[in-house]
This record gives structure tokens, sequence and C-alpha cells, in this order.
């Protein structure tokens, strides 16, 4: 939070070391803008679509259930209804209408299930979302099953895999800009007193559930956008793609190795994690989801507050020696 | 008395079949300051719960000058400008002090957010005594500074009702004064509080008039002296019969529940 923003951040070690990571943050965003111009061959511009999709998930995700600690496992609800919109109108509208219905489908359904979801909390919530997941998934299959008579749909749009990637960067850059402005506002501040201890929130006049509704919803929006954008990637569609229940897991396990209360550090967490799964999933495709169980109880055991708090602790002790 | 600031009445809360608060019902003139005394278990705290709107009453009234609070959220309270601090202090752990401050001025109609709550926010802490821990996260604050930090937090609300809820308690002699001092400050500035004390010094030196309950009911209402003098308030705190006469030497507890219980010191603190 910065209601007192600090004057000489750029005079102590810990704003100037802020400012360095922030700055090979951009370094990176920009480096992976120029990769279509730098001979990327289609492998690597597959693999950054892979980590620029989880970068958009993973920090949308945190721009809710950093600051609020509300674990949210609804992630794949909103982009499996992203794909699925741009599956369903893709072929008969413009694309950036395509892409503003799926915004308005996610907002519009995380309003609805945040106003009967967000007066839960703990672990009610976690299993309320993981459960809202699987309901959209199934009633998207039997609406495909009963009504359309068909499971699975083909999307051919005119859109190239460079594209997809100059969408998702395009969104990256969104969401953590959001993000950025978001941590500057009443609202940031709101979040991070609801996170911190929501009964002093309301009793210093926030409007909890409002706060917290705004954001999911704007959350949500960003990841309905990342499933649409994704669509075509795949061409086909069907509810078990699109609901995939592990991709809200991963993108959890990413923001949390990376830090959740902080802006980057949701990206942090994906590089490695997507590397990794893609590595696994390469050369274990058989036993790649045990695998993927071991990985996500090895972060949460050994690096519970995310590679961000785990350097934070390390300049910490640093200090302290130092300073002995 | 002028026309009240807060008027409770017949204020009821229950919980299953044990009755909290039993058709309770004061006043609060603007810029008077009032012990809400009595027993442990005897509803005061919930008293405090219902008013500022952690909890919702069964039946009853709680009125602020013209606004009915009763039914309205916590954070519509804090509107009307009503500010508590809490029993079990509720500092924001993992933001710094001047955060904690600036949460209680950024929400709140002539509150103040970002550069423009700067100078506020450091006037809040010097007050509290505090001054120069705004970078300090609040989780690493000693106890008596966190309750200091959550006063302030109070204070940015700009009350005009300020529910103090066992505020003293757990001070040692010296940080008792001071804080006495403090309170004290804001009531030559008009403030109006209802403080929750067992620390009996306080409500002798701070609240000219006291309300008592027990068991959910009120038992008396009337001047701190006079009250906490009355047989019947003797009796529910000390729990059998009482010749007001013979306090304070005989009866009186020793060691910390004498402090608590100064009951005879009413003539010297008035």
């Amino acid at each position: 939070m910065n209601a007192l923003p600090s004057p000489a951040a750029a005079g102590n070690p810990a704003g100037a070391g802020r400012l360095a990571l922030q700055a090979l943050m951009v370094a990176g965003l920009a480096l992976l803008a120029a990769l279509p111009w730098l001979g990327a061959d289609d492998y690597l511009i597959a693999v950054g679509i892979n980590i620029l999709q989880y970068g958009v998930l993973a920090t949308a995700w945190a721009l809710f259930s950093g600051p609020t600690r509300y674990v949210s496992l609804a992630t794949v609800a909103f982009f499996g209804i992203g794909a699925y919109t741009a599956a369903v109108v893709g072929e008969t509208l413009p694309w950036p209408a395509v892409l503003a219905v799926a915004l308005g489908i996610s907002v519009v359904l995380a309003l609805v299930v945040g106003l009967a979801t967000l007066r839960l909390s703990g672990v009610h919530f976690v299993i309320f979302t993981f459960g809202l997941a699987e309901l959209v998934h199934q009633l998207v299959n039997w609406y495909e099953v009963n009504v359309t008579r068909t499971l699975g749909r083909y999307l051919f749009v005119d859109i190239t895999q460079v594209q997809i990637y100059w969408q998702l960067l395009a969104l990256l850059v969104g969401v953590l800009a959001t993000g950025w402005a978001i941590r500057r506002s009443r609202l940031g501040l709101a979040l991070q007193v609801i996170g911190d201890d929501e009964v002093v929130a309301r009793h210093v006049g926030i409007d909890t559930t409002r706060a917290k509704l705004l954001l999911f919803a704007i959350s949500a929006g960003f990841i309905g956008l990342a499933g649409a954008v994704m669509a075509p990637r795949w061409t086909y569609i069907d509810p078990a793609i699109a609901f995939n229940p592990v991709i809200s897991f991963q993108v959890l396990i990413m923001a949390l190795l990376g830090g959740a209360n902080r802006l980057f550090g949701p990206l942090l967490g994906v590089l490695p994690v997507a590397i990794l799964f893609e590595l696994l999933s390469g050369s274990f495709p058989n036993h790649f989801m045990i695998l993927l169980g071991l990985v996500f109880m090895a972060i949460v055991y050994f690096i519970p507050n995310g590679l961000f708090g785990l350097l934070q602790r390390r300049r910490h002790r640093a200090g302290k020696e130092g300073s002995k | 008395m002028s026309a009240p600031l807060l008027k409770v009445a017949g204020l009821t809360k229950a919980f299953g079949g044990l009755v909290a608060v039993d058709k309770l019902s004061f006043e609060v003139a603007p810029g008077e300051v009032i012990g809400l005394v009595g027993p442990n278990g005897s509803g005061k705290t919930t008293a405090m719960n219902l008013i500022s709107g952690a909890l919702r009453a069964d039946r009853g009234s709680i009125r602020l000058g013209e606004a009915e609070l009763v039914g309205l959220r916590p954070d519509r309270i804090v509107r009307h400008g009503v500010a508590r601090t809490f029993q079990l202090v509720r500092v924001l752990g993992s933001l710094s002090c001047a955060d904690n401050v600036a949460a209680g001025l950024a929400f709140h109609p002539g509150g103040a957010f970002g550069a423009g709550a700067r100078e506020r926010i450091h006037a809040l802490l010097a007050r509290v005594g505090l001054g120069g821990r705004e970078e300090l996260p609040a989780g690493e604050l000693t106890y008596i500074d966190q309750k200091r930090l959550e006063l302030a937090r109070a204070l940015a609300l700009s009350p005009r009702l300020l529910l103090l809820d066992e505020w003293l308690a757990g001070l040692n002699p010296t940080e008792l004064r001071e804080g006495i001092a403090l309170i004290r400050s804001l009531r030559d500035e008009g403030l109006t509080m209802i403080l929750v004390e067992h620390v009996m010094e306080a409500v002798h030196a701070l609240c000219n008039r006291c309300v008592v309950m027990n068991a959910g009911v009120l038992l008396a209402d009337g001047p701190t002296a006079e009250v906490l003098r009355n047989p019947e308030v003797v009796r529910a705190y000390l729990g059998e019969d009482v010749e007001t006469d013979d306090l304070p030497p005989p009866r009186l507890p020793t060691g910390e529940a004498a402090t608590q219980l100064n009951l005879g010191a009413g003539g010297q603190h008035a």
C-alpha cells in the first residue's frame, strides 16, 4: 500500500532494490514484446504464449486473492467462459466484439457469484469457488449435450499464433497497469485492510462486500479475456479442455510461489513453474499429474511465503548481520 | 441535560437462550464521557457491539442525533460518526503504523487519502505518543503501543462518539496515568465518549456519569461517585451483601483486583 509513498524510496537499499527489480521486469516485458522480430521460431512463440497466458492468469488471480487472502479456485470458471464465448460467437462477430462479449459475460458472472459468495471466508470460500468452477463446467456440458446436441466446437478465425502472443502480452501489460493503479488507490488500501482484518475494515468505514465484489469482477474480466484470446489457439474446444480444474491449481501455485501480495510476484512464479510443467508434460506424459502434485506440495512446504518473501527475508537477515 | 447525542432505548440482544442485553436504555449528552461498568459477563461489550453495528439488535433503538443506527452495517455507522476500539486490540499487523491510521482516514466523509493525509497521519500518531514510528509494521509494536495505534485509527475517523472498550486495561501505573491524561485531553476538546472500564481509577477520573449493567440489565445510572457506592452495584461486583459505610477497607480485594475495583476512591478523583 502506498498511502504514504516514501520520498526516500530511491535513497534506501530496499527502495533501490525494488526499483531495480521493476526495471528488470520492464526490460523483460520489452524483450518479450520484441521476440517475434528476433527470429523466434514457432516453438519459442508457443512457449511464450504458454508463459504469457499463465502470467495474465496468475497476476489477475492475485489482483483479488493477493491482498484479500481469499483463495479462489474459480479461475477456470472465468477462463472457460471466455474461451467458450469465443468458440460460440468467434465466427460471427468481429474479434474485438468477441473479446468485449467474453469480458462482459465474465464480469457479470463474477458479480452474480460474488454477491453470493463473498460473504463467505476462509475454507468455505475456497470450496465454494471450486464448486462454482465445476458447476459452470457441468452446466455448459449439459447445455451442449441436451440443447445444441454437440459436445465440442471448432473455432476457425484468421488469428495467427504471433497475434495471440501479442494479445496476451497486451493483456499482461493491462493487468499489471491495473494492479499498479489499484495498489495506489483507496480500493487498494481497502483490500489490504480487508486481508488483514475484515472486522476492522468494516469499522473504519469500508463497504467490504462492495470492495471485494469490484475487484473480484475486475480479476474475472482479465481471466475471461485470457480465455477468449487463447481459444483460437486450440481450434477445437470442449468443456473438458476449457474448464480443466488443473488450470485453477496451476495458477494458484504459480502466484503463491512468486508472492501473491506483490504486483510482480505472480510473474516471478510463472516462469519456473511454466517451464517445469512444459518439461514434465513432455518427458513424463503419463506421470505428469503425480509429479505436479509433488511440485505443489514442495512449493507450499518449502516456500510458503513465495520467492518474494524468501528474497525479502534473506535481505532482512543480511541487513541485520551487516548492522552487527 | 441538553438534547442527547446518543439515545439507547429498550435495546435487547439474545444469544440462544441467553439474553446478553435486556431492555437497556440510557442517554449520552454531547461532550459527555460516561463509564459503562459492570462485572464480567454483564453485557457491556455486547452493548458496545450493538452500538457500533458489530452485532444487530433483536429489539430496541439506538439513535445518534437524528439517525437510527439499529439495522445499519458498521461501515454505515462509522459514516454517522461512531468510532471504536476493541477489547482485544485489533491493529492491522502487516501494515505500517502510518497505513493503520491512513485506513481510518480514507473511508469516511471528510477523510483524506494519499499525500493529503500525510500531515494528519503524523499529527494523530504524535498525539497518541507514536511519533516517528510511521513506517514500523504495526505487528511489531508492544501491546500498549498497539492500543495507542488503535486509538489513533479511531480518532482518524473524526468521530462524534468514541467507544473505548477497556482501552486502559493492562497498563502499568505510569502508562495508566498517561492514558488517562490522553483521554482527558480528548474530553476537554468536547469529544463524547463511552468507556467500558474495569479500572475504577480511570472511571472516577474521567467519567462524571456511570451506567452500570449486571446480567444484561441496567442496574444504575447516575453520577459516578454516587452510583459506585450504590449497595446494589457493590453487591453485583463483589457478589455478596456489603454495607457501603464499611467501604473501602474491610471488603476490598487486594492486588490487581483492588486496582480494578477501587470503589471507595470516588471522592478523591471525581
